[in-house]
């Protein structure tokens, strides 16, 4: 247990200056698996490009089984030992099991490759990690976990002494998760290192047996599992307790339900889903990633269609594609900002046109009405503070996230509607401007809105909604009102429910 | 995964996937019950020796396909290649095998032109060979003022021979379908090109030499055009300025027929053998059963637009299936 295979000593990293990992000493035992902690931005991602080879540390060393170690891309990480299981996974669906493993390596005899001997070494593999497919399965026909598990294949067969996990549970069900510790567990007794970069703390303290805070770059807290309790991680990521956090809601839900869905399904996606939300009320919407939180905001905006159920605002049922359901007042904040929220290379005066664009397109001979539309940005901008230097001629992509968002919001503002869908709403933007976010999402429940809340921390949940509610599989697996029962929400108990365990 | 969709479901994906062989099945016993001599061992010869000129090319364009590319200039490879090496013969007083050699060789090179601009600069291939289709037609009306170019005798004489019985252009497509299949199917440089076309970023980041491939599918593609222009030139003895003209769209409408996708990753060397003799097939039929000339070119209109709108029926079923994993469906 003693002995380090990997040793990282007053790493630095900058970008243009700026440090994203700084002076940064860390040492990774044999046979043990290292949780890696900290919030977006935090470092993370940067830290493990440097071990990974993606990009080279602008000081500081790094010594691997005792030799220096310094890689130049990531195919001297893979030789030398390190293996990087990406949250995307890096396989090539219209290929076999044996075919990925093999791909820039295949054995070969008589100049073709060898695919009885690749295919002997690939069952070997799958054996040891008790994968029921034979190596010819093209990864096509295998399910998310299971791919997850060739890519960890993939290490094994380069025989990596240190794999990096990044998010690794994101997108697999429960049955899988526990699959992916059981294989982590007995890697670690073969005495192969791990790195588990994980947002979900529970999964840290049972499976890691150290864990690394990091927070602006630099590691803040760092010990083993024992003494590490969720309190001491959050306190040590966020830097502060967590009660400053969140801003105080300033009202309470009103009696009177303002938005009422009924029973909606769609096979395969979702099944007979069935809520209220009140004028004035956050609910919330809990779940891990693939439980059907996304699919579900896309249905009620009418991007997807449904096969039965109803919903209705006000007393007034809405149907029909997004852009009547605009009309009938929804607004949707996706999770995809960049891709789906705004035109990213467009200036922020014609993003936050874009949701009314009906009605300053009345101008002279029916163009656009530049003024009224500079007037709409300039309004949302003291509104919002949203901090931009030229609303007309700069580009959203020129932003911040936490000011991009804002720009998502004001847009469907201009709108004026009445149920505002926001999904995972601060992904990518930094503590300071989750802030705002948050407060924002507070005003427009004080306004009198009904507001869908969709995240998948918790601790944003817990800390801005009325009431959560559970999903898993595409079904509501419990709804947590603190005023009914307990006097405030159990994370144990939301987490058992997005996890589809049973709810005591 | 394909345990939890229902029957037929399944029925629906087995018929997408083996869409060109059921019309195949259709159009065979369509004609052989319209005129019984259709199905004559000598005409069914006939229409594979006549699909080797398209389904040579498509094998080639097979790889630049897989590779999420598009090799537009092929019918003017499939001209000037030849012509090339008909100079060369004619120079060197040189035998079909020099001439054979030559435009396999200028095809290739044709192609490596490509490459450049496509790989080296990084320009979109439907530019790249867009324009390539114009300048290589182009060089070869220069260098023939637009007159017929003839061949010597002897290379007639190789075009219409056979070997056992067995017709020279059918072996050469057999050849190079044993080939290309050998290629894709089990060398490393083949198993790199599907992976490629399934995701060209993972490509790089898992090792990939993707230069490398890239530049190889559009020198195969350009080598294979012109092998088979040489192949059809064999059989005529002459090349007119407007030979293989538009013939880019038969190739890649072979291909995809067999099973191609445009949105690369998917295809095989045995699916542009088919689909090429499946677009002769109708063709070679519908002049059997004397169907108006002028109708002819919509039938075959009709046949692309099929194949295409089966690639995306394809595609759009990978997606659903794609989404499909949040929940099992209740049966």
């Amino acid at each position: 247990m003693s002995d380090t295979v990997l040793e990282l000593a007053s790493i630095t990293k900058e970008w243009f200056g700026v440090p994203a990992v700084s002076d940064l000493t860390l040492t990774v035992p044999r046979g043990n698996v290292v949780g890696i902690i900290g919030e977006n931005g935090a470092g993370k991602s940067t830290l493990m490009n440097v071990i990974g080879g993606v990009t080279p540390p602008t000081r500081g060393t790094m010594r691997l089984k005792g030799e220096p170690y310094a890689p130049g891309a990531p195919r001297d990480a893979t030789r030398s030992g390190i293996a990087f299981i990406h949250q995307e996974l890096n396989l090539f669906t219209n290929l076999s099991i044996t075919d990925n493993i093999f791909i820039t390596e295949y054995p070969r005899r008589f100049g073709m490759v060898d695919h009885r001997a690749a295919m002997t070494q690939t069952q070997a593999l799958l054996d040891r990690l008790d994968i029921r497919h034979a190596p010819e399965t093209m990864v096509e026909d295998l399910a998310p976990g299971e791919r997850q598990l060739v890519e960890i294949a993939k290490a094994l067969h380069r025989d990596a002494d240190v794999i990096i996990f990044d998010e690794p549970t994101t997108s697999l069900t429960p049955r899988e998760t526990a699959r992916l510790f059981d294989v982590i567990e007995r890697l670690r007794e073969d005495g192969r290192s791990i790195l588990y970069i994980s947002h979900i703390l529970s999964d840290v303290r049972r499976l890691c047996d150290k864990v690394a805070v990091l927070r602006d770059g630099r590691l803040v807290d760092e010990g083993a599992i024992g003494d590490f309790d969720i309190a001491r991680m959050i306190r040590a990521m966020i830097g502060r307790e967590l009660s400053s956090l969140f801003p105080d809601r300033s009202n309470l839900p009103s009696g009177q339900v303002m938005v009422q869905v009924d029973g909606i399904s769609q096979p395969g996606v979702v099944a007979d889903i069935s809520f209220q939300i009140a004028a004035g009320e956050v609910l919330g919407l809990f779940g891990l990633m693939g439980a059907g939180r996304s699919e579900l905001a896309r249905i009620l905006f009418g991007l997807d269609p449904a096969e039965k159920g109803s919903l209705s605002i006000d007393g007034r049922e809405v149907r029909g594609a997004a852009m009547q359901r605009i009309r009938d007042g929804i607004a949707f904040v996706t999770e995809n900002r960049r891709s789906e929220g705004l035109l990213m290379d467009a200036p922020i005066s014609e993003n936050i046109s874009l949701a009314t664009i009906g009605h300053i397109g009345r101008g002279p001979v029916g163009l656009l009405d530049r003024e009224a539309e500079q007037a709409l940005a300039e309004q949302a901008r003291s509104d919002l503070s949203i901090r931009a230097s030229d609303l007309t001629r700069q580009p959203v992509r020129a932003l911040s996230g936490g000011n991009q968002q804002k720009v998502v919001i004001a847009k469907w503002l201009a709108a004026s509607p009445k149920l505002f869908i926001i999904d995972e709403p601060t992904r990518g933007v930094d503590v300071g401007a989750k802030y705002e976010i948050y407060a924002l999402v507070d005003r427009l429940a004080a306004e009198g809105n009904a507001v869908l809340f969709i995240s998948s921390e918790l601790e944003e949940l817990i800390g801005m909604c009325d009431r959560i509610m559970v999903m898993n599989r595409g079904e509501i697996t419990a709804t947590f009102d603190p005023r009914e029962t307990e006097p405030r929400f159990e994370r144990e108990a939301l987490l058992a429910a997005a996890f589809g365990e049973i709810v005591t | 995964m394909s345990g939890a969709l229902g029957l037929g479901e399944r029925a629906y994906d087995l018929v997408l996937r083996q869409a060109t062989v059921i019309i195949f099945a259709i159009v065979l016993l369509y004609f052989g019950f319209q005129a019984p001599l259709f199905l004559g061992p000598e005409n069914l010869g006939n229409i594979v020796k006549q699909s080797a000129f398209i389904g040579i090319a498509a094998i080639g364009i097979t790889f630049v396909l897989l590779t999420r590319g598009i090799d537009l200039s092929v019918g003017s490879v499939m001209y000037l290649a030849p012509l090339i090496a008909g100079f060369a013969m004619r120079e060197y007083e040189g035998s079909v095998a020099l001439g054979l050699m030559v435009a396999i060789g200028a095809g290739a090179v044709l192609g490596a032109i490509n490459a450049f601009f496509i790989v080296a600069l990084g320009i979109l291939p439907f530019i790249v060979t867009l324009a390539s289709l114009f300048a290589f037609r182009g060089f070869g009306a220069y260098l023939t003022s637009s007159r017929q170019f003839d061949f010597a005798p002897a290379l007639r004489e190789f075009g219409l021979s056979s070997v056992a019985g067995i017709p020279i252009p059918i072996i050469v497509f057999a050849l190079v379908a044993l080939a290309a299949h050998l290629v894709l199917r089990h060398t490393l440089f083949g198993k790199q090109v599907y992976a490629f076309g399934n995701d060209p970023e993972g490509a790089v980041k898992a090792g990939i030499p993707v230069p490398r491939i890239q530049t190889a599918v559009y020198i195969i593609s350009g080598a294979a055009a012109g092998l088979s222009g040489f192949v059809l030139i064999a059989q005529i003895g002459r090349i007119d300025a407007g030979f293989g003209e538009g013939r880019e769209f038969d190739v890649i409408a072979a291909a995809v027929l067999g099973g191609a996708s445009l949105f690369g990753g998917v295809g095989t060397a045995l699916g542009a053998v088919i689909g090429a003799t499946l677009i002769q097939t109708v063709s070679t039929g519908l002049a059997f059963t004397g169907v108006n000339l002028y109708l002819q070119p919509i039938l075959q209109a009709g046949i692309i637009f099929f194949a295409v709108l089966i690639d995306s029926l394809r595609q759009h079923r990978q997606k659903l299936r794609r989404r499909r994993s949040i929940r099992p469906i209740a049966t």
